[in-house]
């Protein structure tokens, strides 16, 4: 047996020298790397990312700057080693040109580490948030034209003290998405002079949220809830049950659709809770309307699609847009290490079907954040109605760069 | 396996205070009871049963990265190797110590955070690595990553089969936990980034080159030292525990002492592996000592099988290949599918894994020696 597994690996190696061989540059297909999650909790958004990313090079024919594209993916489970493991395959293995990916925030901090060792290659970020990618030892060549969890927030805060919610409570998961979601809220919330008296930071995944209802305290005019998915579902249960009737504000991902379509009493008190949002279902511009359509076309729903394509969707459109936007930009020239197609990376302005986005000094995107409100439709349907859109919001969320602190569990703090 | 030998070894170590009070007729009664191993002991000294295939297998070990491609020798080779050091420390104590931990991975988890927190690491927006020098904080990880497995062994030697399993695997997820939900030591959700290999005398260990290197010098001490540890008296009692227990202790061995052994030289094993893997991640996280490693590691252990010191590395290379190429060869997204029917393959038509295979095609034709 060990002998034919040396053999194994022998031939394995012969055939892996073989397959990398460099090929002429003009004229050859451009390879792109696409890494999202196919496995471990976020599946299904994986998969849709995925599709968001493919739509992109089907929009374009499969062609960029004059070069067939050519892509390879592969698959994390959200784990910041299997996404590095799976990315240097990518890379040193299989050759690719340009990287995009990874899904989920410390994924995206890996990857990142992982680009200063590869600086004749290309990193686009897929749909990772974490504030700390950009903002803490960035990398020459790891770029992200999507915003992050706390840009998504921005517009919020004044939205709330619209409403006359002067103090909050804050129930968030404990880890960093939810952090900078809070930061982004907070920061602008605060210096309009509201007050956040509580935070509550529960574990994700946590089932029973009696003592937190129980820390609700009473004079406080609604509750600010950053949680996803199943949390939030049984968060919303259970203080329907104990009888809370606070308003709500939302984070990005817990007032999505699948939570909307949940059923109980609860549900139609949350008709107007606001919420904050990089993408919003009922956005009626052209470009967000004919992006729906084409997802709506090449993925139905009998094909795996979702009816409307996912924040992941369109997260990993815009990467995947920019990324072969640019190579348009410098007619599929990737020579000398990358540096033109990375200088034109950096200078363009991408069209994407949310707006305009630049990129900043760090090579992060200055975006648009949608401000929504739940309303309910005609059949009784409760959907995600636009109340503002907030353009041009940058990494440092409008303060100035020494002021600004990275959002944790602490900061920022108006009590 | 002559009786000259059983003597020795009886003779030397703990075996001695048992000849002395139990007398020559405990002696025979001891060794019918361990007639099952008997047949194992056919291993003559080190160098007496080196042969061809063992000279060609580390001439291809040694010179594998000068006709590998970086990937194959970072991605493949050095992480085959960490991981297999991790799942010998299992083989040890599961295939000649009867107790099969799960928590070895977590033993490797301890040190890999030790060097993260007594080193120096990035934990994005705490201050909590301490920045010593890379030599002290990896001393300090592997002394304390051995004490836990120690812990770990006493707190779970006195009991046997599923339960052992059950104790381990409840360790391995507390300390996952653990993890998870403490700020202020493991930084919670988002571990260690930036955990970086050192240079040493101009050479940049974080290379692929010296890298491998590095992890092929401590797999083959953690080979030889349990080839070794195998003949010594301590393994044989250790291999005589795994057999009769009661009447190993009737034997005046004291069992406890002994099983809690094999968990501290384990420990150390999967401490040193930790230490390699964490610097060959870059980085470590709950996510690194979650179940699905956990679980891992016994999966590397049983693929290529328990029977021998060397099934725990072909098992981590037949994982890690898998894990790399499976996408390739089907499609993207049921890949798990290729994995999970390899497996299952392999444990099917061999339940010893692939050195069961191995052994089946050894015993078509003559050779000296016995299978094992």
């Amino acid at each position: 047996m060990r002998r034919t597994f040396v053999k194994t690996l022998v031939a394995t190696a012969v055939v892996a020298a073989f397959a990398g061989v460099a090929y002429a540059q003009q004229g050859q297909p451009v390879k792109i790397g696409l890494l999202a999650t196919l496995e471990g909790p976020f599946a299904a958004g994986g998969a849709d990312g995925m599709r968001g990313a493919e739509l992109a090079i089907k929009q374009k024919n499969g062609m960029a700057g004059g070069r067939k594209i050519v892509l390879i993916k592969a698959s994390s489970d959200a784990k910041p080693d299997v996404a590095v493991n799976a990315t240097r395959k990518l890379v040193e293995q299989d050759k690719v040109d340009i990287m995009v990916g990874p899904l989920s925030g410390g994924e995206g901090i890996a990857v990142k580490e992982y680009s200063k060792t590869q600086p004749n290659i290309t990193f686009i970020n897929g749909s990772s948030g974490a504030q700390a990618t950009t903002l803490v030892n960035p990398s020459q060549n790891f770029f992200r034209f999507n915003t992050e969890g706390a840009q998504w927030m921005v517009g919020l805060g004044k939205a709330a003290l619209d409403r006359g919610y002067k103090r909050v409570m804050v129930i968030a998961e404990d880890y960093a998405f939810p952090y900078s979601q809070v930061q982004g809220f907070m920061s602008e919330y605060c210096r309009l002079g509201g007050k956040v008296p509580v935070k509550a930071w529960v574990p994700l995944g946590g089932k029973d949220y009696s003592s937190v209802i129980a820390r609700i305290p009473k004079d406080v005019d609604a509750l600010v809830v950053v949680l996803g998915g199943a949390d939030a579902v049984n968060f919303l249960n259970q203080y329907e049950a104990a009888g809370g009737d606070k308003p709500l504000v939302g984070g990005s991902i817990t007032v999505s659709q699948d939570i909307l379509n949940y059923k109980g009493k609860r549900r139609d008190s949350l008709v107007g809770t606001i919420a904050g949002a990089p993408i919003a279902d009922a956005y009626d511009a052209p470009e967000f309307k004919t992006f729906v359509a084409d997802y709506q076309k090449s993925y139905p729903v009998s094909a795996g699609g979702y009816p409307s394509p996912s924040l992941f969707a369109l997260v990993y459109y815009i990467n995947m847009k920019a990324a072969l936007d640019g190579l348009d930009l410098v007619k599929g020239d990737l020579s000398d290490g990358q540096k033109k197609y990375q200088a034109a990376l950096q200078r363009m302005t991408l069209k994407t079907p949310v707006g305009d986005v630049k990129l900043d000094a760090n090579r992060q995107a200055i975006g648009t954040t949608f401000i929504t409100e739940v309303v309910k439709d005609k059949q009784g349907n409760l959907f995600n109605k636009v109340l503002r859109k907030v353009d041009g919001i940058d990494q440092m969320l409008g303060q100035p760069k020494e002021q600004f602190k990275m959002g944790t569990r602490d900061e920022p703090s108006c009590p | 396996m002559s009786a000259a030998n059983w003597r020795n070894a009886m003779n030397s170590g703990a075996g001695r205070a048992a000849m002395r009070s139990a007398g020559g007729g405990t002696l025979v009664a001891g060794n019918r009871g361990l007639t099952p191993i008997s047949a194992g002991w056919n291993f003559g000294g080190i160098f007496a049963s080196v042969r061809p295939r063992h000279i060609v297998v580390l001439a291809f070990l040694l010179a594998y990265p000068w006709f590998a491609t970086p990937f194959f020798t970072f991605q493949i080779g050095a992480q085959s190797l960490a991981l297999g050091l991790i799942a010998l420390s299992l083989t040890f104590l599961g295939g000649y110590g009867g107790m099969v931990s799960l928590a070895q991975m977590t033993v490797a988890g301890i040190a890999g955070y030790g060097v993260a927190i007594f080193g120096a690491a990035s934990a994005v927006d705490a201050a909590i690595s301490l920045g010593w020098p890379w030599w002290v904080a990896v001393l300090i990880s592997i002394a304390i990553a051995t004490l836990c497995a120690t812990f770990i062994g006493w707190l779970s030697v006195r009991t046997e089969g599923i339960y052992t399993i059950m104790i381990t695997l409840a360790v391995g997820v507390a300390f996952y936990y653990l993890c998870l939900q403490n700020y202020s030591v493991f930084n919670g959700f988002q571990g260690f980034q930036r955990v970086q290999a050192p240079t040493v005398l101009g050479v940049n260990l974080r290379d692929p080159l010296p890298f491998y290197y590095l992890v092929l010098f401590w797999s083959l001490a953690g080979y030889f030292l349990v080839k070794y540890l195998l003949r010594a008296p301590f393994g044989i009692a250790l291999q005589g525990i795994r057999d009769n227990p009661r009447r190993m202790n009737a034997l005046g061995f004291n069992v406890t002492a002994h099983r809690v052994a094999a968990y501290a030289v384990a420990g150390v094993m999967a401490a040193v592996a930790g230490v390699l893997l964490v610097w060959y991640n870059g980085l470590i996280g709950p996510g690194s000592v979650g179940t699905s490693w956990i679980i891992n590691i016994l999966i590397i252990a049983v693929l290529g099988g328990m029977r021998h010191p060397i099934g725990a590395f072909i098992g981590a290379i037949v994982f890690v290949l898998l894990q790399t190429f499976a996408i390739d060869v089907f499609d993207r997204e049921r890949f798990n599918l290729v994995i999970g029917v390899v497996f299952l393959v392999i444990v099917l038509f061999s339940p010893d894994g692939l050195l069961g295979w191995w052994s089946g095609i050894k015993s078509k034709f003559p050779t000296r020696g016995g299978v094992r």
